[in-house]
Formats: structure tokens, C-alpha cells, sequence
């Protein structure tokens, strides 16, 4: 190891960030999961990962329109869906057939865009909608899953 | 780059274990513990969904859950493995990722 | 290989602490690092050391707390989810004004940020979710 008395040490590599995805699978409000599994992906998205959230069965109830809480006295947490893109956070996949069998389309959610810093700030949407067997691809490339 | 699916909910309460079924890949582990192992059930209206997939995925049940519930392996699908805690922890190591499907 | 456990529900009402508690013993026996397990939602209410369960039933709380000290765990509740819910370490119990003797966070266990599950998620080999 002669050369290494010359040589400075090479800085340690910086790890490649991880894939983590969050699975959402519960619809909002008759249990906390909904929530405290958002309010992980907020404090996540500092950490420079590569973040996806995935919608599946009662998950995609999270992102119907029109949610109003004020007769229930509880928060109502459907706008910060829409921060998300701010935090850096602009995959959300909601899977086709999930919103199939409970009757509801793309139009029944609400809009969620990012500006795209790589595209001119350009608007787009945050949410695509994908089929169960694309959505079984891309669960299988993930680091790490957390469900809540 | 396989992962290991947990189901720890009884597929007459709810949808975890067809949902688990759905989107799992070729290859994949799907392990029945706590509540789950009543999926593990033979004859039951819920047991034709892995039986369907006995070809391209494997299928534990926890051994602990199983005898904790008064049942037996007779009373189990066939081709089914039971392993132990050890077993559980040999597999989320031998997968590249794991899912709990809660 | 480098595991970290995530706990999402209290003792007794789930089996998921159980389950939680009997994986991480088996991965330290099998001579495997437990980087964190991590408490979350009602996970948390695993880390009070104010229960009292019956004689004849294990406790939970106290299997957590032996574990950690026999093998330096690290177990981690969430700071927010503990406010939620009413687990405190001296500093929140002050800090909130609750009274001196009003922190309960049980031995071995510490509050801490969410960070520390992302933290666990990035330096561990291997995540595993337990909850209903």
C-alpha cells in the first residue's frame, strides 16, 4: 500500500439512496394509520431516498375529494396530499383496479401536481394510476416497504 | 430480487391475504403468521387462492401460531412449510425485501 | 446481517408486540445485529412502564426492557405518537408541565424523532413491520 502515502484517502462513497415505498392500504379516518403513515412520509422526505407512495385496496379512499371532517371535530389531512410535491415527494401510484371495484375513477380523486425543477417548473401530475400487475412490479423493486 | 410477503390477518376477516396474492411476484415468499395461518386451512372457500399460486410462490406458516390455534398440518394445504421463529428470520434475510400486508 | 423491526400496535389488544419480541430474540440468537426497533402509533404503549398485567400473563413492556439490556438494543418510541398517547421521559414531562414523577417511559426505552425509523430504514440491511 506504498501508493496510499501519496495519495489522499478517497472520501467514503456516498451510499445510493434507497428506494422506499409507502403502502397505503387503509382508507382515512376510522383509524390513525392513514395519518401517522403521512406524517412519515413528510419527516422521510428530508432524508434524500427515493419515495413513492403506493395506493391499493381502501387506500385510495385517502385521495377522494371533498373530505370535510368539521362534523367530526377530527383534522383533515386530504390538503397536505396536495404539499406533497414541495417536499419533493411526486410518485403517488394508485392502482387501477382497486378504484374499479369501489366504483370510483381518476376524476372522483383530487389533483395532486409537483412542479418538475428538471422541466421549467413545469405542472404535472403527482398521481399516476397503474394496474395491479404494475403495481406487483414496482413493490417487488423496493428497499423498503412500510405499511402501516 | 424476490420479497417475502406477511399476512397476519384470517382471509375471512379481510382482504391481506387475497390482496398479498394479487401482487406478489414469481418467486416470492408469502408467510402466514398470527391470524394468518387460518388461511393456511385446507377445504375452505379462501384455500383455492393458494393452491392456485402453489407453483410459482412458496408458502410458510409459522409453526408457533399454528399450534397456539389447536391446528395440525393435516388440516393444512398441501406442499405448505412450517418453520419457526428462526425460519422467519432466515427468511426476511434470504429476500431482498419484505411487505407486511397489515 | 443488519435488522430493524418496526412495532405499530400496543401490547395485548394485538399480538404484533409478541410477534415483534419473539423475531427479534430469534434474529439475536441466530447472531444477527438488531440495529432499532422502532414504536409507533399505538406501538408505543409498549413502552410504559406503568402496566400491570396479571401474574400468570407475560409482560410485555418488561420483556422488551430485559432484552434491551441483555443485548444493548436500541428501542425507539416515537416522539409524536408518545405525546399522542401519554408516554413521557423527564424532559417531555417538564417540558409539558405534567409534574415531576409524571414520566413513565419504561427502562431501555428511549424517545426519540421519526427520523430514527427513516435513519433505520437507510442503515439496515433488512426492515420488518409488525401491526395489525
Amino acid at each position: 500500500m506504498a501508493d496510499a502515502a501519496k495519495t489522499p484517502p478517497a472520501k467514503p462513497a456516498k451510499a445510493a439512496p434507497k428506494k422506499f415505498m409507502y403502502v397505503n392500504r387503509r382508507a382515512p379516518y376510522g383509524t390513525i394509520y392513514a395519518l401517522e403513515s403521512l406524517e412519515v412520509v413528510l419527516i422521510g422526505a428530508a432524508f434524500d431516498q427515493e419515495v413513492a407512495l403506493a395506493f391499493i385496496d381502501d387506500g385510495v379512499f385517502q385521495l377522494t375529494k371533498g373530505q370535510d371532517t368539521k362534523p367530526l371535530g377530527v383534522k383533515n389531512f386530504s390538503p397536505t396530499f396536495r404539499a406533497l410535491g414541495d417536499y419533493g415527494v411526486t410518485k403517488l401510484y394508485v392502482e387501477k383496479e382497486s378504484l374499479q371495484e369501489r366504483g370510483l375513477t381518476i376524476a372522483d380523486l383530487q389533483a395532486v401536481t409537483y412542479e418538475d425543477e428538471n422541466d421549467g417548473f413545469k405542472e404535472k401530475p403527482s398521481i399516476q394510476v397503474l394496474t395491479r400487475a404494475e403495481m406487483g412490479a414496482i413493490m417487488q423493486k423496493q428497499d423498503v416497504l412500510l405499511n402501516f | 430480487m424476490t420479497m417475502l410477503h406477511t399476512i397476519n390477518k384470517s382471509p375471512f376477516e379481510n382482504n391481506a391475504l387475497s390482496s398479498a396474492l394479487k401482487h406478489a411476484q414469481k418467486g416470492d415468499a408469502i408467510l402466514l403468521i398470527e391470524d394468518g395461518v387460518y388461511g393456511a386451512l385446507k377445504g375452505t372457500t379462501a384455500s383455492g387462492d393458494i393452491w392456485a399460486r402453489r407453483v410459482d410462490l412458496r408458502f410458510y406458516v409459522l409453526s408457533a401460531d399454528l399450534s397456539a390455534r389447536g391446528l395440525a398440518k393435516g388440516q393444512l394445504i398441501e406442499g405448505l412449510n412450517l418453520i419457526d421463529y428462526a425460519g422467519f428470520v432466515d427468511l426476511v434475510t434470504t429476500h431482498k425485501s419484505s411487505q407486511a400486508w397489515l | 446481517m443488519k435488522i430493524s423491526i418496526l412495532v405499530n400496535e400496543g401490547p395485548y389488544t394485538h399480538q404484533a408486540s409478541d410477534s415483534a419480541y419473539q423475531f427479534t430474540k430469534a434474529a439475536l440468537e441466530k447472531g444477527h445485529e438488531v440495529f432499532r426497533v422502532f414504536f409507533y402509533n399505538d406501538g408505543v404503549n409498549n413502552g410504559t412502564r406503568l402496566t400491570v398485567p396479571p401474574q400468570d400473563d407475560r409482560n410485555i413492556q418488561k420483556n422488551w426492557s430485559e432484552l434491551a439490556e441483555k443485548h444493548k438494543l436500541d428501542l425507539v418510541v416515537c416522539i409524536a405518537a408518545a405525546q399522542r398517547r401519554g408516554i413521557l421521559d423527564e424532559g417531555e414531562a417538564k417540558r409539558h408541565g405534567k409534574g415531576d414523577g409524571a414520566a413513565n417511559i419504561a427502562p431501555g426505552f428511549r424517545i426519540s424523532g421519526l427520523g430514527q425509523l427513516i435513519e433505520m430504514g437507510i442503515e439496515s440491511d433488512r426492515l420488518v413491520v409488525f401491526g395489525d
